[in-house]
């Protein structure tokens, strides 16, 4: 039963799949639309969220200590002692993930159909999109590390195939490439530390490996050295996969994908591996104090600094993209004081908000006509009401507004960050002041997009004819709507968010403090630790509430007042000149990492090539056959072929070897 | 029947070039219809050898004895030299790996082969006697005659079918690997010598050869030395850095079928060559050699991928890769451990496959465009998305994306080395990202973007024949990526024969980690720490 769960998928990927590379690649081959591959790709996901759900209720009804199910398939590679299985567990924490996979994949799936509609190979879209699915749930259904790194790179792969989806624009085809090289930067260091602890302890599976390493760590022993390079090498590969400094740069490339895509894969799952693998791997990472220490400062420092560069960005997508990129930060922050659960809870929480606000940014642009720039847009209140009043509710989750869900799982972080004993008052201030700045850029992009006037011609003109369109990724207008030609998405697109709206706002109950279902439900897999350091102040949780919302609602108030004040925005860019180009350009990330790695790295292949294999070894060795040739050429000198020569050299011979005898033996 | 039943390897050695011979008997009417005819000849001699290996398969079981399917007829009485065949799981995958890329190698040759088919269909069966010749040999005599006959058809393969500069290409290619072998043949009979000092009897029969003591210490010791004579030629087929110089000229020159034997077998020998002669026959040199190999090892995996990531030729980018994909398997050998061993063997058939599969991918775009520059395409995906998919897949597969089957080679090559040097095995790891960089890099040159050529706006994608030579490359690197343990069954005994014979330890002895005395996989958890306790 457990393997349904990522064969539902799979079967889904090869129908689609081999149905468009067959049957609808060939010249003037009919095209299958989106209304059909998208139902197949939606049924595939939507079976394997029934049977999530299934066997989530089976997992509810045990107890705690035994709630694991386990189906092994077969042994995948083995040699001698060293197995490797293809097999999969379901426990208390990959239940919630494949949930959440399963089912805002299901809502994406669905919204895509609308979306995609327009498309010129849905059949690939959905191919790719279910096969997708498919190595997420086996990334966190895997019971072991390398299995679950065949999910991780499988996703990385779909991320890749799915960023270039429009591969004739090279900037897209380029976005996807980053993806997949950047993400393999941080894979190496996932497989070394694969490679690490086999050696160190003789098994890369994880209930064996967690069994093994709380005996030894209670028998005393431990390899502290070797866990914490352990803990580091994987959290290499997390920084890839979930974005972090220093190798967050390929998610805001990323969003040159279709925008259903940056919800399902760079919003809500795929860049949550990352926090995955840290929890599943909870018991290694608590032996690690220094571990914890980078994985919170980078994550807070992620947090913050991609909060900077999320202020000044155009694009509504690549506002998200920073955001999501801070919100990750959040997450290790959580993991890095010991507060795994936090972590998980703002995955969660995170993927329906972020999820919603990806796909409302999505109606956004297919009603604008594939217009990103939020500078172009404004007042789309009117127009689009239904995209508006979710969009709402996913910026209130956001911005950490109680009751809604991402209140909950913030706030539950910055206390965390505070009051744990790997936690600090830097870390809860640098997490408090990215909650103002959250606040504030989510509020902007919201009062730019929906907000005050529009901004883009309102002219009947626009709707009579077509648009110039990229890719082939057009849309026709020909069905009446506004005189602007904006209009409101179809029940495919606004039914999903209107689901993950009301998951937004209820989300957060999932954590209420001290009452959380969510902290008992992980038990088994997350030992509760011990939730403040000793030394306390009681209510000082209420006041850091507090100061947070305060600060979220300062947040946004500031940018309410700002952004309906256009020309005052403006003054104001012209005054920090310098610091807005700063941030505009991303603090030049990519550029320094142009100069310092890939420029040096070209330059000595380039060496290698023409300096050493061309001019230095294929000169030794055509210097072997000028060697010989000269040696040929210098035999033949005595060769003339004049017998009287020949006889003369014989005598000369004749008479030294006579001379060596006589004379020389004596 | 019953002599082909008792002499199953000689069959499947000669059956190629006696099928080529009686093709040369049926009388040329020439034209096309005869070239016709000559394809499908061969085609169906091809086909009929890898059946017939197949039956190999089914007969070598693992549980039974070093060398299987034995057979031996005196050669040389005098210099002990005899015709001694037998097989063992290795080189059981190495003569399936053969006999199932010839066929695929003679199809790719249709339409791009148009003049003097029969000699080129002559010299391509040929070439298969001798290099499953090669796999088969138990003599190291009869070992390297077939060794040095794999030069010759090769070498005309290159010559003649070749490109524009064939000529340089093919004399590189025989001067490289002649030189190589010249010393090899010096030790075999030192060998045979050392035989009849130590056993009264000249021999060349590895069984006999490797009970030999040859004296071993140091660097200026016979069996250092032997080793050398033997590892330099068996390097220079690998190739191994810095020896590899020959190999991008001969692939970018010789015609497809070529570059795709050559990369996908010819290459293999070097590496077969160590596993069968220079570790058994050699283990303290080996063992005093192990570092600095492993460090050139290391050194090619990054070398050939910083140079192919450079390279405006496809064919050029490809054949450095397999410099750097080579580079894996001597890390693995020379890490002396089961893992490690298992993943370079394993390795030796994936790059068969994905780099075979890709030779054949350039090839396709190169008959219809005639160019292999990078820069001649963009976009090609458009006009050729069935290609495109081939193409994405091979390129998975080189860069061993987990589910095909060079993760397999790569993941466990690298775990095993990661035991011998970890930081060796660092160094190794980074061509995982190299690997991705210049493979995906070149893929979005040529398939990506806008078409910006004319010439490319009408191509036409794969037709049957092209599918079809694609198609078994395809369903192997996802089920060598899937069920590995299929292959690793057949070797697993061979692989620790030849641990033990280089002196390393098998997986069975190997103490992993302080964790190793945990059992194998646990029923419930709360039975496992009990049993700790």
């Amino acid at each position: 039963m457990l393997a349904l769960i990522p064969l539902f998928p799979l079967v889904g990927f090869l129908i689609n799949g081999s149905w468009y590379a067959f049957g609808q690649t060939k010249p003037g081959a009919h095209k299958a639309s989106s209304g059909v591959t998208g139902t197949i790709a939606t049924i595939a996901i939507f079976a394997s969220f029934v049977v999530s759900l299934i066997l989530f209720l089976q997992l509810h009804g045990m107890d705690g200590e035994h709630r694991m199910m386990e189906q092994i398939l077969y042994p995948w590679m083995t040699i001698g002692k060293f197995n490797v299985d293809v097999g999969f567990r379901l426990d208390s924490l990959s239940t919630l993930f494949t949930l959440v996979i399963t089912g805002v994949g299901t809502l994406i799936h669905l919204y895509s159909i609308g979306y995609m509609s327009h498309d010129e190979s849905p059949g690939k879209f959905f191919a790719y999109l279910n096969l997708f699915c498919f190595a997420m749930l086996v990334l966190v259904l895997g019971a072991n590390l390398p299995l679950m790194f065949l999910g991780w790179e499988g996703v990385g792969l779909c991320s890749y195939l799915l960023i270039g989806f429009w591969y004739q624009d090279p900037a897209k085809a380029s976005a996807g490439k980053k993806a997949f090289i950047v993400n393999r930067v941080g894979d190496l260091g996932f497989l070394l530390g694969i490679f690490l602890i086999f050696t160190t302890f003789g098994t890369l599976d994880f209930e064996i490996l967690r069994a093994g390493v709380v005996n030894l760590h209670q028998a005393g022993f431990g390899a502290p050295q070797a866990i914490t390079t352990i803990c580091l090498l994987l959290f290499v590969g997390c920084m890839g996969k979930s974005a972090q400094i220093p190798l967050y740069i390929w998610l805001p490339d990323a969003m040159a994908g279709p925008t259903p895509v940056s919800a399902l894969i760079h919003a809500a799952t795929m860049v949550t591996s990352g926090i995955y693998l840290v929890s599943r791997l909870n018991f290694l990472y608590s032996l690690s104090p220094v571990a914890l220490h980078v994985m919170a400062s980078v994550g807070v420092f992620t947090a913050f600094f991609a909060a900077t560069i999320a202020i000044t960005q155009k694009d509504i997508k690549k506002v998200l993209a920073y955001s999501t990129v801070s919100q990750l930060g959040y997450m290790f922050l959580a993991c890095g004081v010991g507060a795994y659960t936090a972590g998980v809870f703002h995955v969660i929480t995170h993927a329906f908000f972020k999820a919603l606000l990806f796909l409302g940014a999505g109606s956004v642009i297919h009603g604008m006509h594939e217009e990103q720039d939020i500078w172009k847009m404004g007042g789309l209140k009117k127009y689009m009401p239904k995209t508006f009043l979710t969009f709402a509710l996913g910026w209130l989750a956001i911005c950490g507004i109680p009751p809604f869900s991402g209140f909950f799982s913030k706030d539950e972080i910055l206390w965390q960050a505070f009051s744990s004993e790997h936690g600090s008052i830097v870390f809860w201030a640098l997490g408090a002041m990215t909650a103002v700045m959250t606040a504030f850029y989510m509020t902007r992009l919201f009062s730019l997009t929906f907000l005050g006037t529009p901004r883009f011609k309102t002219e009947s003109a626009s709707s009579s004819h077509g648009h110039g369109h990229d890719d082939g990724h057009g849309h026709d207008h020909g069905h009446g709507h506004d005189k602007s030609g904006v209009h409101e998405s179809p029940v495919t697109m606004t039914l999903p968010l209107q689901v993950l709206a009301f998951l937004s706002v209820v989300g957060g109950l999932l954590g209420i403090p001290h009452l959380s279902w969510l902290e008992k439900w992980l038990e088994p897999v997350i030992p509760a630790h011990e939730a403040v350091a000793s030394g306390m102040a009681p209510g000082m949780e209420w006041v850091l509430m507090g100061v947070s919302v305060l600060g979220a609602v300062i947040g946004i108030a500031v940018a309410l007042r700002m952004y309906a004040n256009l020309p005052m925005v403006e003054r104001l860019g012209k005054r920090f000149a310098w610091l807005h180009q700063l941030l505009d350009n991303k603090w030049y990330i990519d550029e320094i990492y142009e100069a310092i790695i890939v420029k040096p790295i070209h330059a000595i292949s380039q060496f290698a090539w023409k300096g050493f294999d061309q001019g230095f070894l294929d000169r030794i060795v055509m210097g072997f056959g000028r060697a010989s040739e000269w040696g040929g050429q210098t035999a033949r000198v005595v060769q003339t072929g004049s017998v009287q020569i020949y006889a003369f050299i014989l005598l000369l011979g004749i008479a030294l070897s006579a001379g060596y005898l006589i004379y020389g033996m004596g | 029947m019953e002599w082909v039943d008792s002499h199953l390897l000689t069959t499947v050695v000669f059956l190629p070039l006696l099928w080529a011979a009686l093709g040369l008997l049926i009388p040329n009417t020439s034209g096309e219809s005869s070239h016709k005819f000559t394809r499908n000849w061969t085609l169906a001699g091809s086909l009929l050898t890898f059946l017939v290996s197949i039956s190999i398969y089914g007969k070598y079981t693992p549980a039974g004895s070093e060398f299987q399917l034995r057979e031996m007829a005196e050669w040389i009485p005098g210099l002990g030299v005899s015709y001694n065949l037998g097989i063992d799981g290795i080189s059981l995958w190495l003569i399936l790996l053969t006999t199932f890329l010839m066929p695929i190698a003679v199809l790719c040759s249709f339409t791009a082969i148009e003049a003097r088919v029969k000699e080129y269909y002559f010299l391509l069966l040929a070439l298969e006697t001798a290099m499953l010749g090669a796999f088969v040999s138990l003599d190291v005599f009869l070992f390297y005659v077939f060794w040095e006959a794999m030069l010759i058809p090769m070498y005309f393969l290159i010559g003649i079918w070749g490109g524009k500069d064939r000529i340089y290409a093919a004399m590189k290619f025989f001067i490289y690997t002649l030189v190589g072998s010249l010393l090899m043949l010096v030790a075999i009979f030192y060998l045979a010598y050392q035989h009849q000092i130590q056993f009264g009897t000249f021999s060349a029969a590895l069984t006999d050869l490797y009970k030999l003591q040859i004296p071993a210490g140091g660097m200026l010791t016979p069996q250092c030395l032997l080793f050398l004579a033997f590892a330099l030629a068996f390097a220079i087929k690998v190739p191994m850095f810095p020896l590899h110089t020959w190999l991008p000229d001969a692939h970018v020159q010789a015609p497809t079928a070529g570059s795709v034997i050559l990369a996908a077998v010819l290459l293999k020998m070097g590496g077969y060559g160590f596993i069968r002669i220079g570790f058994p026959l050699f283990p303290q040199a080996v063992a005093y050699f192990q570092i600095p190999f492993m460090i050139l090892g290391a050194i090619a995996i990054v070398y050939g991928a910083w140079v192919a990531m450079v390279q405006p030729d496809i064919k050029k980018l490809v054949a450095y890769s397999s410099v750097s994909h080579m580079g894996y398997v001597i890390l693995g050998l020379f890490s002396l451990n089961a893992i490690a061993a298992t993943g370079s063997i394993y390795q030796m058939l994936n790059h068969g496959i994905s780099t075979g599969a890709l030779f054949l991918l350039v090839g396709m775009i190169y008959e219809r465009r005639h160019t292999r520059q990078i820069s001649d395409f963009g976009g090609i995906t458009k006009v050729m998305p069935l290609f495109a998919v081939a193409f994405m897949i091979a390129t998975l597969s080189s860069v061993a994306l987990p589910g095909t089957n060079g993760f397999i080679g790569e993941f466990l090559i690298l775990l095993g080395a990661w035991r011998t040097s970890p930081g060796l095995a660092s160094i190794s790891a980074l061509g995982v990202v190299f690997g991705a960089v210049y493979m995906l890099w070149m893929f979005q040159r040529v398939m990506f973007g806008p078409i910006n050529h004319a010439e490319n706006k009408d191509l036409k994608d794969l037709n049957g024949r092209e599918i079809l030579t694609l198609a078994p490359l395809m369903v192997a690197i996802f089920v060598m990526g899937i069920v590995p343990n299929f292959f690793f069954e057949k070797m697993a005994p061979s692989i620790d024969r030849f641990l033990v014979h280089a002196g390393a330890q098998t997986e069975k002895n190997v103490v992993g980690g302080v964790a190793s005395a945990l059992p194998p996989r646990p029923k419930t958890l709360a039975s496992l720490i009990r049993g700790i306790e």
